[in-house]
């Protein structure tokens, strides 16, 4: 029933894919599907109204008349056009030339800027600095007591003069602040304010008040991503109130997405910096606006994934395993298990699943997706004697019956886990086969519908554009062929073939194979594909 | 060197890969066992919930005019007209552009749309909003009417219809067989959810009722204190415990004083979650499964508040839907509304899930709270 922004804008490009021609009426139609599917995904009727404008004037101009597939340059337009109205660039935190740069919170009650002024500190923390908070929300019952339990977290000071709960002024707490922060040489101050609605003239002025005391250097207007049609008029009174200089998206891990982004960063024309995404300190990110654009139209975030990986990952532990996959033995159940070890570690498995192309599609699926399930895999693993994790062959019935039993589970699971175990397998040879990545199995073939909304923009992807030269180009060109399903080197659209065959045959006897087989294939292509891009962008 | 590195993060995140690949088939065939019990757990609630129990006392709600403990909530007649005065405000361009849009001289296409348009600003939803456009422009031909003050009628009558001012908006409160009436308080992070038990409470003490509260946030920071400062303000205990615990415990020990005490209300306030967290919503379960205990065996939770910000959009929907899911909510509590917001997820929620909005949270002050009353939010925006 639900129905995310992602989903519609799919199911409209299937339908546009494959017409040679596109008619006005068409073209029509797709601009009402999108419009429909932004209004519900709660972007700003003023927004979609311009955005469905400029669509529809692109798509039925000599450049979609004139491309070889319509469907797929329209697809490649709207996408163009989020990240252009989703600000196009990353923008960073502009420091002051003498610090301390001074930061400070706005926004509606509830938004989340007391939470997020803890994961600003933390953040800032980890990249060298030494941020101090000041307590300027003495409004809200015991908003200072919880920033400074945050500040402890974040391991900031936190300046807190006021008890707070309607006590103190908060103009002076801010200019105090600034003094204090001189003498105890913070670089970097954030001043968190009370939570006050764009209407209320009264603490508008307080707020500019607040800012005309610190000059501030940035001036962060938080705002909560499940906002609706409000979030034009709220932006707009905070804009002329306090003249926001980025925007903060909160609770950006909630299944809205999108809409709140694209209103505010159109109406405003301020660029979205931070993203939050969670409960703990370090669920805060800088905000991406391609990567937004490509998660809005489901193209998935691997970047994100990869610098998570990275992160997290064990260097010794993965080379070993590389040079193994390399010298030609086969990855065995005692690497999964070490692999399973820093799967964890990158954190929620589900999030990880969320950034995958096309997952949109399995939405559900992932929901409904329960994290022990990676535990209960690993106790399967672990049931089994060190010989049979080195050698899986070794798997007859009554071994599997064992490991069933002390896993505390059935022998089907136990099948299932190492039918799948065979396929991943079959993967790394072919990996070390085809010389690092090979031209990913049957790309179009498996992707189904989303593959046109997947394609074209590659090109787009960060990261391939500066980098990579020669190398980024044939890629390119590599993905505009995918639809296909087929590379444009013989041998590896070879390979293709025989590994599209393999994984036919494995799956072919599976009952469940429509309902994940999708996933599982989809994950695997545009793994392969993307991987190298990213990459590229190191 | 880098290479292996880069190599090696391929390997790693192909495995995520593969696993996920996996574990979403199992999981999801798990979910369907799992949810079977759930929903039996669930069911009895609607049956025993507020129609039954406490009939027409949310009216009279704020009209307690006894003097509370420490301070005196203000007069429920001024209480109502400053919604009244809030919401005119907030809705003003919505009530004037619907006027001036109905008043024209012709009906055409680009009229209905820019009505359309205009609910739709409202956070009212594509499907009401398409629903309550056709109805009116069916009975526009019907009547062959072309008087604004007619139109501005009709469209009143559809607005009234797709809000239901049939409902049961009454907050289950009054005592029975001498055990308390339990609330338990739920929603996402920020909706007000904290703010809001302690306005109920104030308003329960304003009606000569022994309340108690429990701080079942256990997960952010300070909410705890926050609720105390709250129940302090009208000399209401609160049950806590140190931050981290497990916040069932919090709800059972709070249900369970309630009952020694012989008190008419037990209040719980949870913390905020994502309705997409799923861990979280199981907990939520617990805490509502857990707190019904001491009550005995057959009773269940008495009232089960979604709070909902007016500010949220489409995704409001989503969000009643999964809590009603895990914990069958009985009524929502609309906050926020003294912004520019209009609220109108809410017309979408009640007629999908048939749940009631029972108050609506009107700014920061401690007693700007006010049951819902449909006529006069429906007024509030068509007379702009």
């Amino acid at each position: 029933m639900f129905n995310s922004l992602s989903d519609r804008l799919t199911t409209t490009f299937k339908n546009l894919r494959g017409k040679g021609r596109l008619t006005e009426a068409d073209v029509d139609q797709t601009i009402r599907e999108i419009r429909r599917a932004l209004l519900d995904a709660d972007v700003a009727l003023p927004v979609v109204r311009a955005f469905t404008g400029s669509v529809r004037e692109r798509a039925l101009s000599e450049e979609v008349s004139q491309a070889l597939n319509p469907g797929q340059q329209i697809v490649k337009i709207v996408n163009a056009e989020l990240v252009d109205i989703l600000g196009g660039q990353t923008r960073r935190i502009a420091f002051a030339k003498r610090p301390p740069t001074v930061i400070m919170l706005a926004g509606l009650q509830g938004a989340g800027k007391t939470t997020l002024a803890g994961k600003l500190a933390h953040w800032l923390k980890q990249e060298g600095h030494r941020p101090m908070l000041v307590a300027a929300d003495l409004q809200r019952p015991n908003a200072v007591n919880q920033l400074q339990i945050v500040g402890e977290r974040a391991g900031a000071h936190v300046y807190a003069p006021e008890p707070g709960n309607g006590v103190g002024d908060p103009v002076r707490v801010a200019t105090d602040a600034m003094d204090v922060a001189k003498s105890k040489l913070h670089d970097i101050v954030i001043v968190d304010t009370a939570g006050r609605l764009g209407i209320d003239e009264e603490l508008m002025q307080q707020a500019r008040d607040i800012r005309d005391a610190v000059q501030p250097d940035e001036i962060l207007f938080v705002i909560d991503a499940m906002i609706g049609q409000d979030a034009v008029a709220t932006a707009n009174a905070f804009n002329e109130g306090v003249d926001f200089s980025g925007v903060v998206l909160s609770k950006l891990d909630g299944d809205s997405r999108g809409g709140a982004a694209l209103s505010v960063a159109q109406v405003t024309g301020k660029p979205i910096m931070f993203a939050s995404t969670g409960e703990s300190m370090t669920d805060f990110e800088l905000f991406h606006p391609d990567r937004m654009a490509d998660r809005i139209l489901d193209m998935g975030d691997i970047l994100t994934l990869i610098e998570q990986a990275e992160r997290t990952f064990d260097e010794k532990e993965t080379e070993r395993l590389t040079k193994k996959v390399e010298s030609g033995e086969d990855f065995d159940l005692n690497d999964f298990l070490t692999q399973m070890a820093s799967l964890k570690k990158m954190g929620s498995l589900k999030k990880m699943l969320g950034m995958m192309p096309g997952m949109s599609q399995h939405k559900e699926q992932l929901e409904s997706f329960d994290e022990r399930e990676v535990d209960r895999i690993e106790a399967i693993v672990r049931s089994m004697t060190p010989q049979e994790r080195a050698n899986p062959k070794l798997l007859n019935g009554s071994r599997r019956q064992r490991i069933a039993r002390g896993a505390g589970t059935t022998v089907t699971q136990v099948n299932q886990l190492m039918e799948r175990f065979g396929q991943a397998q079959k993967m790394m040879r072919q990996m070390r086969n085809g010389g690092g990545m090979p031209g990913m199995g049957g790309g179009g073939r498996s992707r189904g519908p989303q593959a046109a909304p997947g394609m074209p923009a590659m090109p787009g992807m960060p990261g391939t554009g500066g980098h990579g030269g020669g190398g980024g180009a044939s890629k390119r060109k590599k993905g505009k062929k995918k639809p296909a399903g087929k590379s444009g080197n013989p041998a590896k659209r070879a390979q293709e073939a025989q590994a599209a065959e393999l994984r036919r045959q494995g799956k072919a006897p599976e009952q469940k194979g429509a309902a994940f087989g999708g996933i599982e294939m989809g994950d695997d292509d545009i793994d392969l594909s993307k991987l190298p891009k990213g990459f590229g962008g190191f | 060197m880098e290479s292996v590195i880069y190599a090696g993060i391929g390997v790693l995140v192909l495995l995520v890969l593969i696993v996920g690949a996996f574990l979403l088939a199992p999981s999801r065939r798990r979910r369907r066992d799992s949810s079977a019990p759930a929903t039996v757990t669930g069911a009895p609630g609607p049956d025993t919930g507020p129609g039954e129990a406490a009939p027409g006392d949310a009216d009279d709600e704020p009209a307690g005019a006894s003097a509370p403990v420490l301070e005196t909530p203000t007069e429920p007649t001024s209480r109502l007209a400053r919604l009244r005065d809030r919401l005119s405000k907030s809705n003003t361009t919505l009530g004037r552009g619907l006027l001036t849009l109905l008043s024209r001289e012709t009906l055409d296409e680009q009229t209905w749309e820019e009505i359309e348009d205009l609910l739709i600003m409202a956070d009212i939803g594509v499907d009401p909003t398409t629903e309550i456009v056709d109805a009116l422009r069916e009975r526009v031909r019907v009547l062959g009417t072309r008087d604004p003050q007619a139109l501005t009628e009709l469209l009143r009558e559809e607005m009234v219809r797709a809000v239901d001012p049939t409902m049961d908006r009454t907050l289950a409160v009054d005592p029975i067989d001498g055990s308390p009436r339990v609330v338990l308080v739920v929603g996402v992070n920020g909706s007000g959810k904290t703010t809001t038990v302690g306005k109920i409470a104030r308003v329960l003490v304003a009606q000569d009722r022994s309340v108690l509260l429990g701080a079942a946030d256990t997960f952010r920071a300070a909410a705890a204190e926050q609720l105390s400062t709250w129940g302090s303000r009208v000399g209401v205990e609160t049950v806590r415990k140190e931050e981290g615990a497990d916040p069932a415990s919090v709800a059972f020990s709070a249900v369970e004083r309630g009952i020694a005490e012989d008190l008419d209300v037990v209040m719980i306030d949870t913390a905020g979650r994502l309705q997409n967290k799923k861990g979280l919503m199981d907990e939520l379960g617990k805490v509502k499964r857990v707190a019904a205990r001491p009550l005995g065996d057959d009773r269940e939770i008495d009232e089960v508040l979604l709070v909902l910000d007016a500010t949220t959009g489409q995704n409001g929907l989503q969000q009643a839907k999964v809590f009603s899911e895990a914990v069958n909510i009985t009524g929502i509590v609309l906050t926020k509304l003294d912004g520019t917001a209009k609220g109108g997820i809410v017309v979408a929620v009640q007629r999908t899930l048939g749940v009631p909005v029972k108050l609506i949270g009107l700014g920061e002050g401690a007693d700007d709270l006010a049951p819902f009353d449909a006529h006069e939010f429906v007024d509030a925006i068509v007379d702009g």
